[in-house]
């Protein structure tokens, strides 16, 4: 077990709640400011600007990758904030009019340009591909310390690792500004705090996780990671800092079943094939969910 | 090539495809007007990616009782049997818990889709050779579509517009005056479950035309493109229809004559193109006529605030102020007044007086209210009025 282990699912697994929990945290102040979708949008809107990064330079490399889906996701919140104003359009109609446009675009450019030689197409960008990140120089738990081995861990590992450190930070340093503005924005501007500049960060560590993640799990696992968790935290408390800890706590849960359940769930049933992992994470973050929605403590709402 | 997809002669298949394709667009068109109008267009979001996991286990349903698991009549109704459930849960969520409609929406659409991604993947190991079809569903896919799928896609289509037809008073009282709905005895919570229906159908119909991830657009781009035309509520509806029904025909059209690329992203981006053409051209709201509009007031302002200047002999300096005096036979090159000029500054400075009469008057206090610096004063009292006004200007003061 051991071995096989080390090499074949502790990376998915360690890259799944880096990515469950990076999402997650940005997710619970989302959800409280009614901006779940943003999560939606963008993880549509990156599309676009990987393929376009991709045509640019040539090559599928982190940079100009995380570089176009930056822009994108920009161009986007321009684009949406446009509409908004010059058609007095409501929000939610602004932003399925952006995102849909440029998620057909980027299908669109994808499917016209020759990208079979590397690894890029649509499924791939929905769905990713956790099963495949493994660590073939691993041979077993003492892998974990061998530097040699250790430089052959997938990238895409402190990559993600790195993003959840900067999401965290985010959230760690700018708490009480983040709290006031989610919970009483006309209170929060009257003490002088930027509220615009703070639910722009916000959107844009959003941008930095889904952005991460995306190429390591795919954009469903994102959106249920945006919402998800955060959403079935506050099922169980009405205190933030709870909140987040039990977001986080139910983004690492889902995260080790789904994948649990995905890799090992079909052959305890006979099955030979596994299933897809990022669809199993959602799947489980939804149940989390429903079973939050169904008897947390705190699933009321108040007044 | 082109011409002969948008003339329908590609053959019969293509041309039933096209024709479905445009009865869709209209009946989402008009039902995205309804959804849109009441401020829930993304609610057809979660719905439509509800619909994976229904397709799915159709087929695996169909394939274990011992079909060939690609009747579309069977992945369809799956489908809508899913989708429904979605729409509940999100219904559900909203009213029993304190999630909001955001996170309610978001919550099932990436459930639903994630779920459907496992039950596909589980698809794909049953037997590699029939899975093919399914991932059509995602982003659509009309090339190579059977006789009696197309058959079946055109007749759903025009039903699902017959039903649109059927139900148009209920809703478009619903969408613009809730208030009025109840009050004239119509039940809201039933008007919406309708309306609900209705875009579950188009979704369900359109999965395979525009496919399940971007067929939100056409409920959406429509009816926000329309909205830049018109004012009027059942232009609006009727609108998107048109514009809602030439984005599928131009789309399914367009798709024929592409048939390695999926359908679904070539209608929205078609829909997509009358929008941006209606965002830039649009008179009323359009980018455009903001633009023009702005340097009318712009130049309107400058004109009334160099003629203020005139009058009270004030050279003038600002650039375009002086340009647009001059062009309209305002003053001369250096400065001086021309007649004209003297007669239109003395007309302004008269006007501001009358104002400043009117404005401090709490009889006037209705018309106060439109002073902006521009509006002609004749444009807003009578003229009794105004010769009232103008006594009050030029009579004498007692000097205390």
């Amino acid at each position: 077990m051991g071995a096989e282990f080390v090499a074949l699912s502790l990376p998915p697994i360690l890259i799944g709640i880096c990515v469950a929990v990076a999402c997650a945290l940005p997710g619970n102040f989302l959800v409280l400011r009614g901006q779940a979708l943003i999560g939606d949008a963008i993880s549509h809107v990156v599309l676009p600007g990987i393929v376009v990064a991709f045509l640019v330079t040539g090559v599928v490399a982190a940079g100009p990758m995380l570089a176009g889906a930056a822009i994108a996701a920009i161009v986007a919140v321009v684009a949406i904030e446009a509409i908004r104003r010059l058609g007095q359009i409501e929000a939610g109609a602004a932003m399925g009019v952006v995102f849909t446009a440029m998620f057909a675009g980027g299908v669109l450019l994808l499917e016209q340009s020759d990208t079979s030689s590397v690894h890029l197409d649509v499924e791939h960008a929905l769905f990713g591909n956790l099963e495949s990140l493994i660590w073939l120089d691993a041979t077993g738990w003492a892998s974990l310390f061998d530097v040699q081995a250790l430089a052959t861990l997938p990238v895409e590992l402190p990559r993600m690792a790195l993003a959840l450190i900067v999401v965290a930070a985010f959230v760690w340093i700018f708490w009480r500004p983040l709290t006031l503005a989610s919970f009483d924005e006309g209170f929060a501007q009257g003490v002088g705090l930027p509220t615009g500049a703070i639910g722009l960060g916000l959107v844009i560590v959003s941008a930095i996780a889904a952005v991460a993640a995306f190429d390591a799990v795919g954009s469903i696992i994102v959106i249920a990671m945006f919402i998800c968790p955060p959403a079935a935290a506050r099922m169980m408390t009405n205190r933030l800092t709870h909140q987040v800890a039990w977001s986080a706590g139910f983004a690492t849960l889902a995260a080790v079943i789904g994948y649990v359940l995905a890799g090992y769930g079909p052959l305890w049933i006979g099955a030979s094939a596994s299933v897809s992992a990022a669809g199993m994470i959602a799947t489980v973050s939804g149940l989390i969910l429903a079973a939050a929605a169904l008897c947390g403590p705190h699933r009321a709402r108040n007044g | 090539m082109l011409a002969d997809a948008l003339l329908l002669q590609l053959g019969y298949n293509a041309a039933l495809v096209t024709i479905g394709a445009m009865l869709l667009g209209v009946a989402a068109g008009v039902a995205g007007t309804f959804l849109f109008l009441r401020k829930r267009a993304l609610v057809s979001d979660a719905i439509s990616h509800a619909t994976l996991p229904g397709v799915g286990l159709a087929f695996v349903l169909m394939v274990a009782m011992g079909g060939d698991g690609r009747s579309l009549v069977g992945l369809l109704l799956g489908a809508a049997l899913s989708a429904g459930i979605g729409l509940l849960c999100v219904q559900w969520l909203t009213t029993r818990t304190r999630l909001g409609e955001d996170a309610a929406i978001g919550a099932v659409l990436s459930v639903f889709f994630g779920f459907g991604i496992v039950i596909l993947t589980i698809v794909q190991t049953l037997n590699a050779g029939r899975q093919a079809g399914l991932e059509g569903f995602l982003l659509g896919s009309t090339a190579g579509m059977l006789r009696s799928e197309a058959m079946l896609l055109a007749v759903s289509a025009a039903l699902v517009l017959a039903l649109v037809v059927l139900l148009r008073r209920p809703l478009t009282l619903a969408a613009f005056d809730p208030g009025y709905a109840e009050a004239a005895g119509w039940r809201l919570g039933r008007i919406d479950l309708a309306m609900m229906g209705i875009v579950l159908l188009v979704t369900v119909v359109g999965l395979k035309v525009v496919g399940l991830i971007l067929i939100v657009a056409l409920l959406i781009v429509p009816a926000v493109t329309a909205r830049f035309w018109t004012e009027r509520a059942d232009h609006v509806v009727v609108l998107a229809g048109l514009l809602g029904g030439l984005s599928g025909y131009g789309g399914a059209a367009l798709s024929a004559v592409a048939p390695a690329l999926p359908t679904g992203p070539i209608v929205v981006l078609v829909s997509f193109g009358f929008f941006v053409v209606s965002l830039l051209l649009a008179p009323g709201r359009g980018v455009l006529a903001s633009v023009l509009r702005y340097g009318r007031y712009q130049r309107r302002v400058h004109v009334r605030q160099g003629l203020l200047a005139l009058a009270q002999g004030q050279p003038i300096y600002e650039r375009l102020t002086h340009r647009l005096l001059r062009r309209a036979g305002y003053i001369l090159p250096d400065g001086v007044a021309t007649a004209d000029g003297q007669a239109a500054a003395a007309k302004a400075q008269l006007d501001e007086a009358r104002w400043a009469i009117v404005r401090g008057d709490l009889v006037f206090v209705s018309a106060a209210t439109r002073y902006d610096g521009l509006t002609e004063i004749e444009t807003v009292l009578t003229p009794d009025q105004i010769t009232d006004v103008d006594a009050r200007i030029m009579a004498p003061q007692a000097v205390t």
